[in-house]
């Protein structure tokens, strides 16, 4: 083998959990670390280096000032993987997207709140093209790892485009609806390995939607299942407030 | 160099989770500007909690911390409790108790080994001292593995915990689960032994400052959730005069916002826990304080990590009881305690690995309708300034890299938490 690919890893505005997860991976598949060389982890290293193949980014973009950044990312690297839900799509920063910007500001900042910069979090790929995702919030270990082998083999990583509900029956879950609990499992692409419904609570859809999901029928399930229309609305605006908006923007126009 | 002019300038600290940069300007031998500036985006959790369902809250506010995630939703789910009037069970209070162990050992440990021991090792990063001492490195790895096992069998992963809900729990780990974790802590003590032996030869800077310490406490354990705020100078306070004890306020040059009491600053954090609630130590880690040299109060803020070192041999032996306890009682499945209301306001407080950590929530028909969070970084951060300052002074006569290593480990040594301080690192000279 030649010269190991020079991976970098970035954050925006997240939590790091996801990097946190990137380094549990490490811990049980120490042989990442032999395959790759690490050039750039804030969180874990003081080496700072600017010349690398693959940068993992965390996190979404959420001020005008990250953009640049992130541009000079993508000139330098050749791929561009976005880990994690905050920068596949938006994550959580996007909750406060349905809510007027400058309330949120003075919400959290009082008469300063002009001192902050802020605009609606986006996804990384509202601002540059992006070459492969690891969905979740976290994402998971194991697909980390599936991911990082398929580009280090030169193959588009594979995600699943079927449902969390596969993953649950065939984990032999009883369905949370049974116990009087909503879930999106339905709607929300698999890979988790159904965790939520796993250890009893309903999925929130934080890996984002399958391609073609049935909204309506899901909105009617969860109405039948009590749910108010507000309630229902916050169920779908917890992880996929972008996706949603952006559902909405079609149809509209 | 009797007066000299430079100016440290880090643009983000490294190995400290998020961003933050120290800028120092000393012009003629006079120290001009010390900052800890904040670079971090603002979060803005505060108005992302506002408008939603209480059962929600928890899993919103884990994402403010990868690495507090469990201490967020802990006093998340206090918080919305208290304001509701739901009590939770026996059972649910130790499960809580020993989920929290496994969050705070994952977090010293890796604080501890990967973050803090390269600069007293002399090297950059964890990676090149997995080549200079594989075994120390192996075995901060081992004990990560195990805390972060203990949270996955209690609430389904660490980075963001998924069955801990509002009155209890969605999942239950079973008794051979138990079994084997607890199993597994009594052999993770020769390991807990190692660590207290390293931090004995690592050499930390002679650096004191005397400063107010703030820290939940209990009579009758070494308290990490709920308790009252005690502090160093005397007054003790409940959580839910929390406000009292904060007072934050803004400076231009961070998006954090700090906090003070009875001083221009305060500490927070497992230095602070140490010096208010030595006397409710395990005495297994009693004799490591000892064998460290670690004596309350202790003054000199380099030394939280050897706090953390104290912390991790009372929260491997307090996991071991607390297992013992739940193991003997047997795990019964139990539905989570609903809400006899739902309207109300409500603080939940915990000792998360960084300090003490405020959640506050208004709820209104089963909708959260204002939300204060206040995190502990927060209410670090003017007293980091202040040793910062205190500090620049006395080690003027050394060079600017010298500077800034002193400055980085401080920074380091309170571990600060930044991402979730948006409510900080890099050290600029000029
Ligand atoms: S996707 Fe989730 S875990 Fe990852 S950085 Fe964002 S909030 Fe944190
Ligand atoms: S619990 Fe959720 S994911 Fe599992 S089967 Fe039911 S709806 Fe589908
Ligand atoms: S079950 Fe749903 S919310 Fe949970 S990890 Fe999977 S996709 Fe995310």
């Amino acid at each position: 083998m030649g010269a190991r690919p020079k991976v970098a890893f970035f954050e925006f505005t997240s939590c790091e959990g996801c990097q946190l997860t990137v380094v549990d991976s490490l811990q049980t598949h120490p042989e990442l670390l032999d395959a790759v060389e690490i050039v750039r982890f804030r969180e874990a290293m003081s080496e700072k280096g600017d010349d690398y193949l693959i940068a993992f980014v965390e996190g979404s973009i959420s001020r005008a000032s990250d953009e640049a950044q992130l541009k000079q990312i993508r000139e330098r690297a050749a791929l561009v993987v976005a880990l994690g839900t905050c920068a596949h799509l938006g994550g959580i920063n996007t909750i406060r997207n349905r809510q007027e910007l400058q309330s949120v500001r003075r919400y959290v900042y009082g008469d300063k709140a002009d001192w902050y910069e802020t605009y609606p979090a986006r996804p990384l790929s509202a601002v540059v093209p992006i070459d492969a995702v690891i969905p979740g919030c976290p994402i998971d270990r194991g697909e980390f790892v599936a991911v990082v082998t398929a580009l280090l083999q030169g193959r588009k990583p594979w995600l699943p485009d079927y449902p969390v509900c596969v993953e649950c029956k065939l984990k032999e879950n009883v369905c949370v609806y049974q116990r009087k609990q909503t879930c999106l499992g339905p709607i929300t692409r698999a890979g988790c390995d159904a965790i939520c419904p796993t250890y009893g609570d309903g999925c929130e859809g934080c890996r984002g939607l399958i391609p073609n999901p049935n909204l309506s029928s899901m909105k009617n399930v969860l109405a039948e299942h009590g749910m108010t229309a507000d309630e229902t609305l916050a169920k779908t605006t917890l992880f996929l407030t972008y996706q949603m908006m952006e559902l909405e923007a079609g149809t509209d126009g | 160099m009797a007066n000299p002019s430079f100016r440290v300038d880090v643009h983000h600290v490294t190995r400290v989770e998020g961003h933050g940069n120290i800028v120092v300007d000393v012009q003629n031998g006079e120290l001009k500007q010390c900052d800890l500036e904040i670079v971090e985006t603002p979060r803005f959790f505060e108005a992302m909690l506002k408008g939603r369902p209480y059962g929600e809250a928890s899993h919103i506010s884990s994402r403010i911390c990868g690495i507090c995630a469990v201490g967020h939703a802990t006093a998340s789910l206090r918080a919305t409790e208290k304001a509701l009037g739901v009590e939770p069970s026996e059972q649910t209070v130790l499960l809580r108790k020993l989920n929290f162990h496994g969050e705070m050992l994952d977090s010293h440990i890796l604080h501890a080994y990967m973050l803090v021991a390269p600069d007293c090792l002399g090297v950059g990063s964890v990676i090149p001292l997995a080549k200079a001492a594989p075994d120390v490195v192996m075995r901060a790895l081992r004990m990560k593995k195990l805390s972060g096992d203990l949270c996955a069998a209690i609430c389904g992963r660490h980075t963001h915990p998924i069955a801990m809900t509002v009155g209890g729990f969605t999942h239950f780990p079973t008794t051979a689960q138990l079994q084997e974790l607890r199993d597994r802590l009594v052999a993770m003590r020769s390991d807990v032994d190692a660590t207290v032996e390293l931090f004995q030869k690592l050499k930390l800077p002679a650096f004191e400052r005397e400063t107010e310490y703030i820290a939940l406490h209990k009579d009758d354990e070494y308290c990490f959730i709920d308790g009252k705020l005690v502090s160093t100078d005397g007054g003790e306070w409940p959580i839910e005069k929390y406000r009292l004890v904060t007072n934050e306020f803004l400076v231009p040059h961070s998006t954090a916002k700090r906090t003070k009491n009875q001083r221009q600053s305060y500490m927070v954090g497992a230095l602070a826990r140490f010096n208010v609630n030595h006397a409710q130590l395990h005495p297994r880690a009693k004799e490591a304080a000892r064998a460290l040299n670690l004596a309350p109060k202790a003054v000199n803020p380099y030394l939280n990590t050897v706090a953390q070192v104290v912390e991790i041999v009372h929260c491997v032996e307090d996991a071991i009881e607390l297992a013992d306890r739940l193991i003997k009682t047997g795990l019964t499945w139990r539905a989570p305690v609903q809400p006899p209301k739902l309207s109300g306001e409500g603080t939940g407080a915990c000792e998360v690995p960084r300090g003490t950590l405020f959640h506050n929530y208004v709820i209104q028909d089963g909708w959260i309708s204002g939300a204060n969070c206040i995190i502990p970084t927060g209410q670090n951060l003017a007293n980091i300034e202040a040793d910062m300052r205190s500090l620049v002074p006395t080690i003027l006569d050394k060079g600017q890299s010298e500077i800034t290593l002193a400055l980085e480990m401080l920074v380091r040594a309170y571990d600060p938490c930044i991402s979730c301080s948006t409510h900080l690192l890099e050290v600029r000279f000029e």
